[in-house]
Parts: C-alpha cells; structure tokens; sequence
C-alpha cells in the first residue's frame, strides 16, 4: 500500500490543507475548551501557589523538585520528536515524513514552552529565573557556569529559539499559498507579512535548500545535546540513583520514545479532527508506529542498563534507593512505569495492530504515561531516600496544587498546539507536491523501464 | 530603451525546462538569459537548478561564520566572567577550567551557526521582497512560471518562444 496517492491533484492538497484552517470538526472546539478549562486549573494553582507560599505544594527540604520537575524533563523529552521527524529523516530522504513533520515541529516548540513554564513555577519566587540567565549582580559575579543549571537553561534557549526559527523557515513557502489563496481579511494580512514576499523563484528555493538542510544539521546535535544537559543535572551530582554513567543516552531514548509516542497520539486526533485522512495515511502511521516500538526497545535495554548498574555496583545507598522503588511506597507507580514502557510496546510489534487506530490511541497514552511515571521515578525516590539518613521522607505526597499544574500542563499545550493548527497549515502543502511529484515521476520511470524490459524479453 | 516585463506559465516542469533551453541558446537582442530570466515555481526542484545551471549559494558562508563568532563569543564571555575570581581563593582548581565551558561554547556554536544562517538566507534569497512587477497564485499552486525581462522589441520573440512550448497564460506589463 502506497504512503499516498500519487493521483492527488496539487491544486486539490492546497484546497484541502486551506480548508483546515477554516472548517474543522466539532471536536477540535470540544478539544479547545476543555483545554481552556485545564490551563484555568493550573492558573489557578499557580496563583494559589504564588499568594499563599511554597507549603502549599508540599514541597520541602528533602524534596525539593517533586512533580514540577519531573514534569518539565518530561515536556524537554516531548520536544525530541519533532527533531527526529523533521532534522534526521529530512537528512535520510525519509519523505514519508513530509506530510507530518510540520505538526511534529510545532509539538517540538510547544512541548519546549510548556515545559519553561515549569522552570519558573518551581522556583515559587518567579522572578528568581533571573539567577539562571548570564548577567552579572551588583557586585559584578555572574552566574556559575560550570553549573548544569545553568548549561540547562542555555540549552533549552538555544533549542525553542532553533526550533521555533527552523519551524518558521520551513512553513514560508506555505505561508506565501495561504497568502495567494485566501480571502482578504486579518488571516492574509498575517499571512503577508509572514510570508516576507516569497514567490518561489529558483533563487529562493536554492538559498532555502540550502539552509533548511543546514539547520537541520544543527539541530540533532543540539536535541541530543538538550537532553544530555537535562541529563546531566541528575548525572553530575552525587546523589543515590542518578550518577549513574549511561542516564545521557537514557534521557535522549526516552525523550525519543515519548516524543514518538505523542506523534501517534497527535496524529490520530488532527487526522479525525482536520480531515487529514488523505495526506495522514495509514502506511505512514505504520512507518512511526515501527519506528516507536524500535525505540521503545532501545529505551527498555537502557533501563535494564541502569538498573543493572546499579545492582551489580558497589554503591549500597543507590541499591537501596533501587529496592526501595521496586517495594516501597513508589512500588505500584515503578511497576507502572515498567510495564507501559517496556510490555505495553509489545502490542505495537503486531501487524495487525499497527494500523489499528482505537489500539493504537489507547497504547500511545499509556506510552506516555510510562514516560512521565519515569521521569516521576527519577526525581522523587533519590529525593525521599538519599544518603543521610535523617533527610528521609519516605511519605510525602505531592499536594493538590502540584498535581493541578501538571494536568494544566497537559491542557496548554494541547491550547497552543490546536490554536497553531487552526492558524498555520498543519501539513506542509509544497512538500507533500513534491512528495507526490517524486513518487509519480519514480513510478512513472518504473513503468518505462519495465515496458522496456518487457521489449526486451519479447525481443530475446 | 524601457524594459518589459513577461510572465508565461506553464502546466509541467518539461515545458518551462524546454523555454529556458530555447531562451539561452538563442540571441535575442535586448535581453539577456542568465540575468532577465526568473523561474518560478509552486515546489523545490533540483532539475530547474539543473537546467539553469550553476548557481553558487553563499549561506554556508555566513552559518559558518555564525557558528565561529556564537562559539567564540560565548567561550570569552564566560573565560572573561571567571577572569573576576583571579583575586579569590580557587582551592588550586582552574581559573578558566575548559571541559565545562566547553558546554557553553558548543552551545552558543549552535546558536550563532542557526541565527546568522536564517540572515544569510534572507540576505541571499533577497527577503523580504516587494512582489515583482508580475506575479501569478498560480505559481503557489501547480504552474510554473517564467519571467522575463526584455526590451519591447524582443517581447514579441519571446511570445513566441513562449506560445510555442505551449504556454497555459502569458502576463505582459511594461516595466520601468
């Protein structure tokens, strides 16, 4: 089965891709309320949180990151995906990619602003970022920076702002299409200044080629830096349960593996809701759908890795953090974690699963469940059970107004990523003709030469 | 002489190939093919670069100096900000200590490489543009277009070419 028709006329992928800004189902305004409705949840926590003081998101000495941080790891790993669908299979001439690596961009850079949010919420004093930018005090000292703290937030700058400019770049050809074909009003305004005059003559095209190809070079190197630097926070200190040598590349395979597995998630939703059933196909499911369950594998060797690392070292206080994940008060949430990261992905190595959408819905979510349970798996047990003895608190439980920013979490950047949607094409239109372009052209040779091989044999 | 302005369009990538193969092996007095001559096109297409000829493409130049100037910029910065604890106590540790600095570096690498290659490329594809004299949606949609500047006395040879290769639409405005 073909990824997609080759028979679309490109006249036709223009129409339908302008149609979604304008007439989407019902579902995508149910989808945008409730999220209105959970970023107002985590609004009000926040302001809650900010009035009343730090106490009450039950946060103390001993834990002093709890859910928001575990949380914000989890939107950095998010962003990967995006990368991966865009930077390397763009450099692999994966083209299969082209019809959703658009959605996966804006993911990317909307998991990366959610996930900022909670740097700052953390703090509890928010204007405190401050301390993580490079500017000297009064006194003329500047910021630590042999700091992973600091390294993060640099990182983490350098990724949204890359992120946000390579979506951009790439979306000018099709922001120069909605500025043609769309009727006058704020939408072509927008369009016509976004579009900075792009007429698609060979001059623009070659400088885009080029440079789209250069920052998508830049940019693995720097999702896989991102992550490393995220993982290094835990990796460089000394703390029970995450010095632990191979967390950089564990990091990098989980963000990976989540980031798929949103991709799948988003992908089933914007198919129904923008009827995108033409351009979002099947096969092309298919093809993430492999490329999850092989991540997925990749991320459960590395878990193994840690943990065997960990049991077979000499470190007693890291094996009694491990033992203590797997039978204290954490037990049901790392068994959790465990099973939807590592056994639930087996469902995805069926064939006839694989294009099973209610399945493949229901698994994408727990996928991400494991994922954000392993990141909750990380901070808090080396928190609750360090090495001194008297820092111990093994019983805390995040408060209401943690838990109430997290879900909120989940329902900006739904907001974001639907209002995106609904304002840019989610699909990019001029790849999607090349796409069918190259394929027809492809086919079209094929013929020639099996008509001429045919000849051929009738000949000999 | 006053110049002017023709757009022809074109259903397929073989038609526009075939005029410009035509336009630059004939001589046609007052307009010259490699400079009067625009294709424009709905998709990116290694065959019009082909069929143009070669084009040399400067973004590597500004993204390499880009990254060098972000990768130096940031390893002064912080070299010079650490340069403040000459008078304090280090405990014998490095003043300027390279392997965590190199973070920095390599980040502000990315990051200079990445802002000045987008300028490159809005410097060298001439964005943001005024729309030319003649410009057709179709273009954006499934035509390829070619524009051509000329002396009036060669447009009408150029209508010609045009008409022959089997133009779909030939726009035509008297230019400056």
């Amino acid at each position: 089965m073909k990824d997609i028709s080759e028979d679309i006329a490109w006249a036709k992928i223009n129409t339908d891709v302008l149609k979604s800004l304008e007439n989407p189902r019902k579902l995508y305004w149910v989808i945008l309320l409730i999220a209105i409705a959970m970023v107002g949840v985590a609004a009000g926590c926040e302001v809650y949180q900010y009035n009343t003081g730090m106490g009450v998101s039950n946060k103390n000495n001993t834990h002093v990151w709890g859910l928001y941080i575990a949380t914000f790891i989890f939107w950095i790993g998010m962003s990967h995906s995006g990368t991966l669908l865009s930077a390397i299979l763009h450099l692999m001439h994966a083209d299969w990619r082209k019809p959703i690596y658009r959605f996966a961009e804006a993911m990317t850079t909307f998991s990366l602003m959610t996930a900022g949010l909670f740097v700052a919420v953390h703090l509890g004093r928010v204007w405190q970022i401050y301390y993580a930018l490079p500017y000297p005090n009064g006194r003329q000292v500047w910021p630590n920076f042999q700091s992973p703290l600091l390294w993060d937030a640099m990182a983490i700058f350098t990724y949204l702002s890359s992120s946000i400019l390579f979506l951009y770049v790439g979306m000018i050809p099709d922001l120069a299409i909605c500025r043609d074909h769309l009727h006058p009003g704020w939408r072509k305004t927008l369009y016509t200044a976004l579009s900075l005059g792009w007429e698609g003559t060979d001059r623009q095209w070659r400088n885009f080629r080029v440079t789209y190809l250069t920052i998508a070079c830049f940019l693995i190197p720097l999702a896989v830096s991102v992550h490393s630097i995220v993982a290094s926070d835990f990796a460089m200190s000394q703390q029970p349960g995450w010095h632990i040598t191979s967390f950089p590349p564990y990091f990098v395979a989980g963000a990976l593996y989540s980031g798929c597995a949103a991709i799948i998630t988003l992908f089933i939703i914007l198919r129904y809701v923008f009827k995108f059933e033409e351009y979002m196909t099947l096969p092309i499911l298919k093809k993430i759908v492999r490329l999850t369950f092989a991540i997925a594998m990749v991320w459960t060797y590395l878990n193994l890795i840690e943990y065997a690392s960990v049991w077979y070292g000499h470190d007693q206080a890291s094996k009694d953090v491990l033992i203590q994940k797997a039978t204290g008060v954490y037990a049901p949430f790392w068994w959790m974690m465990n099973f939807c990261g590592s056994i639930v992905p087996l469902i995805l190595f069926f064939k006839r699963f694989q294009t099973h959408i209610p399945v493949l819905f229901a698994v994408s979510l727990l996928l991400n469940m494991g994922m954000w349970l392993e990141r909750w798996m990380i901070v808090a047990p080396t928190f609750s059970h360090g090495y001194y003895p008297w820092t111990w608190d093994h019983d805390q439980w995040p408060s209401l107004v943690q838990w109430g920013m997290v879900f909120g979490s989940f329902g900006w950047f739904t907001l974001l990523f639907m209002v995106f949607c609904k304002v840019f094409p989610s699909v990019s239109m001029y790849e999607v003709k090349e796409m069918v372009y190259h394929r027809s052209q492809a086919t079209k040779k094929l013929e020639v030469t099996g008509n001429l091989a045919a000849a051929g044999k009738g000949a000999h | 002489m006053s110049k002017r302005h023709l757009l022809a369009l074109f259903s397929n990538f073989d038609e526009a190939e075939a005029v410009v193969r035509e336009l630059r092996s004939v001589r046609i007095k007052g307009f010259d093919a490699d400079k009067d001559m625009i294709v424009k096109s709905p998709i990116e297409h290694p065959e019009v670069e082909e069929f143009l000829g070669d084009k040399p493409v400067y973004v590597q130049w500004f993204t390499l100096g880009g990254a060098l100037t972000g990768g130096l910029l940031a390893f002064f910065l912080i070299s010079g900000s650490q340069a403040n604890f000459f008078s304090q106590v280090k405990g014998g540790k490095p003043i300027v200590p390279f392997p965590p600095n190199f973070v920095l570096t390599y980040e502000m690498f990315i990051l200079g490489g990445v802002y000045i290659s987008i300028l490159g490329f809005l410097i060298c594809a001439g964005l943001p543009a005024s729309r030319s004299p003649l410009y057709s949606a179709k273009v954006s949609e499934d035509q390829v277009g070619i524009l051509v500047q000329a002396d009036e006395a060669a447009s009408s040879t150029l209508k010609s070419i045009f008409i022959k290769h089997q133009a779909l639409e030939i726009q035509e405005e008297a230019g400056k």
